[in-house]
């Protein structure tokens, strides 16, 4: 377990683990909603890997940008969208912060700068580059931070982002949540090289590696990496050291991993060991705990109403948005 | 140096004038890719435009079609205005994820939210003795997603003026350059302030059958339409020019006063644009119809490198003069 870091108040410690348990309790209602069938197609959650999306977002400013994966649900919650339409996206419907065209694969929001959760695995590098470059052409601090798991390290467009960010030295974060399964996959099963960092040596990228489970570690090399970039110094890679604790997607039955695994994971996830942590050192209390997860599910319950009491998109509206409806800014 | 109406400029002049006529008058517009600084561009497109711009404006890319293509629609998404060169189709497979599956959805996606202004050119087609994998046709792909414009000028007007309604575009918009028209010379007319990214154009009229063809075969059909005037058929010749969307309203106008129609399309037969055009005229114009359509599409072959053989390979003169007497009832 590690220790607290210093100077870290009671304050602080209950903002971080709030933010964290306001995405699990969402993602669990989420799980029990596929199952009744308000939710479909495919639905991935983020259990376990929660410190990374709050201790990046900690990080992250107005003027910077996000891009995301499929599992992005976290990602989103941490950066700031509202419950209410991140549900209704989930659902379809019309109120969905994507207007319920992407579903969960694919939340958008323009107010927080978020490009979306992207369904193909590396496709969001390039996008991030893209990001970073137009930032930096217009002078500006802004830095792009691009989500994607350990997998994506295997794609060619990881290899190409990576050299082209840093021989332009261009202000991305290149954020790997390496939770060791390409949806089934082991690491050690696909990589030559398991260790996602040392890749970027090769880039002359960057590279640190942090325990993807405390927050706060998190948030230290994202600072490092959001400094670095805003000094006009170029990219970081991170990897996030992580785990999902639950299945890759609702269809998958985990036949490839031990049920053990998962336990001994679970047991230094990173709300337990938050907490743990808080209660230890004398900044929380079991009802400060409760209080907060029950403000989360009651944040939950009020998305979960909004996305139910919202109405379907028209279908007259079928092709609206394929082609832009009024000039870009 | 830009030039004036009734200069006679090369094609690929003429898009050189363009984008750097869009570089002067937009600081949100660069160009990326391949080649196109230090090089001057893989065809000269781009040549000279290093030392007039510089680095920021004029980016050479390492060869990562993927990267680049997709950072051109990030950059545009985020508010700039790029200009990415595919050196040919060909490598545009390369960067088909990002073209595909980034710029065409996320306008749809993101419910209208964010846009993607991005200009992607790349040069197209056969002709050189390049052989199979430099000799691609492969626009009917693009053709086919919805959330991507896809225009092929043919013509020295077109060259100069797509790229200004390109730009303007909120949308993706994806330019084929024929490979083989770059050093054709023509004279620049008022037409190329009249460009846009719908409209297809009648570059010659004629009341007996209607040719429908876009890119480098155009000037097949042109030439085809002149030795059929010897034999007494009048042929109109209608250039596409934008092959997403499909102009349906001028190629069934003129199929309404022909009566007749042969498509010509360098791409290969099966599931191409020809068949689309075809299947349009059907659906619109059945009844207008005095003949079964004819098609002339290259051989389905990976394009051979021998010149005899790479020209029987392509629509030539020859056999579109020969499709036009076959609809027209002539017997073979």
């Amino acid at each position: 377990m590690n220790e607290l870091p210093a100077g870290i108040t009671r304050e602080r410690g209950l903002h971080l683990l709030t933010e964290m348990l306001r995405i699990r309790q969402f993602e669990g209602r989420c799980a029990e909603l596929y199952s009744a069938g308000r939710i479909r197609g495919f639905l991935h959650l983020y259990d376990g890997e929660e410190a990374v999306a709050v201790g990046v977002m900690q990080v992250l400013g107005k003027g910077d940008s996000i891009v995301s994966t499929y599992r992005e649900h976290g990602h989103a919650i941490a950066r700031g969208i509202a419950m209410g339409p991140l549900m209704a996206e989930l659902y379809g419907k019309r109120t969905g912060c994507s207007g319920g065209r992407g579903g969960s694969m694919h939340i958008f929001d323009a107010a927080t700068r978020f490009y979306g959760g992207n369904a193909i695995v590396g496709g969001g590098l390039p996008l991030a580059v893209g990001i970073g470059l137009a930032e930096k052409m217009r002078g500006g601090r802004g830095v792009a931070a691009c989500f994607f798991g350990e997998g994506a390290a295997a794609e060619g467009e990881f290899h190409e982002s990576l050299n082209l960010a840093a021989l332009w030295k261009l202000p991305v974060l290149f954020l790997c949540e390496n939770n060791l399964y390409a949806m089934g996959t082991a690491l050690a099963r696909s990589e030559s090289q398991t260790d996602i960092h040392a890749k970027a040596a090769a880039y002359g990228v960057r590279a640190v590696a942090v325990d993807g489970m405390d927050v706060f570690a998190v948030e230290a090399a994202t600072h490092g990496a959001a400094d670095f970039a805003r000094a006009g110094k170029g990219p970081t890679l991170i990897e996030f050291r992580t785990y999902r604790f639950r299945a890759h997607s609702m269809f998958d039955a985990q036949l490839y991993r031990d049920k053990a695994e998962v336990e001994e994971w679970r047991r230094h996830g990173p709300v337990i060991s938050l907490t743990t942590r808080l209660k230890a050192a004398g900044l929380m209390t079991e009802d400060d705990f409760q209080r907060i997860q029950g403000e989360a599910d009651a944040e939950v319950k009020a998305a979960v109403d909004f996305a139910e009491q919202s109405e379907w998109e028209p279908v007259e509206d079928l092709t609206r948005h394929v082609y832009a409806e009024v000039s870009a800014p | 140096m830009t030039t004036g109406t009734g200069t006679v400029i090369t094609y690929r002049e003429a898009m050189k004038q363009a984008i750097r006529e869009a570089l002067a008058s937009d600081p949100r517009v660069f160009v990326m890719g391949e080649d196109v600084g230090k090089y001057g561009g893989c065809y000269a497109v781009t040549k000279g435009l290093l030392d007039e711009f510089g680095e920021e404006r004029i980016r050479d890319t390492p060869l990562s079609e993927s990267a680049f293509v997709g950072a051109g629609v990030g950059a545009a998404v985020a508010g700039m205005r790029p200009i990415v060169e595919i050196m040919t189709v060909n490598f545009s497979l390369l960067a088909a994820d990002q073209i595909v599956n980034s710029a065409a959805t996320l306008s749809h996606m993101s419910g209208g939210q964010f846009h993607v202004p991005l200009v992607i050119r790349m040069a197209t087609g056969a002709g050189r003795q390049l052989a199979a994998q430099h000799s691609h046709s492969l626009e009917c792909w693009y053709a086919h997603v919805p959330g991507l414009r896809v225009v092929e000028p043919a013509t020295i007007d077109d060259a100069r003026g797509v790229l200004r309604p390109a730009l303007a575009c909120p949308d993706p918009v994806l330019i084929f350059e024929p490979n083989s028209l770059y050093n054709m010379e023509g004279e620049l007319t008022g037409a190329a302030a009249t460009a846009d990214l719908s409209t297809a154009r009648v570059r010659r009229e004629g009341k007996d059958v209607t040719l429908v063809t876009y890119g480098a075969s155009l000037w097949r059909c042109m030439a085809a339409a002149e030795q059929l005037a010897a034999g007494g058929v009048e042929a109109e010749v209608v250039d596409l020019r934008s092959l997403r969307p499909l102009d349906d309203a001028t190629i069934l106008a003129s199929v309404r006063r022909t009566r007749r129609v042969v498509i010509v399309d360098e791409g290969w037969r099966t599931g191409g644009l020809a068949a689309e055009v075809a299947m349009r005229v059907v659906e619109q114009g059945f009844y207008d119809l005095d003949a079964p359509i004819g098609r002339v599409c290259s051989e389905e072959v990976p394009i051979p490198y021998p010149k005899h053989l790479e020209d029987a390979a392509l629509p030539s003169v020859e056999r579109i003069v020969t499709a036009v007497r076959r609809t027209m009832g002539d017997a073979e």
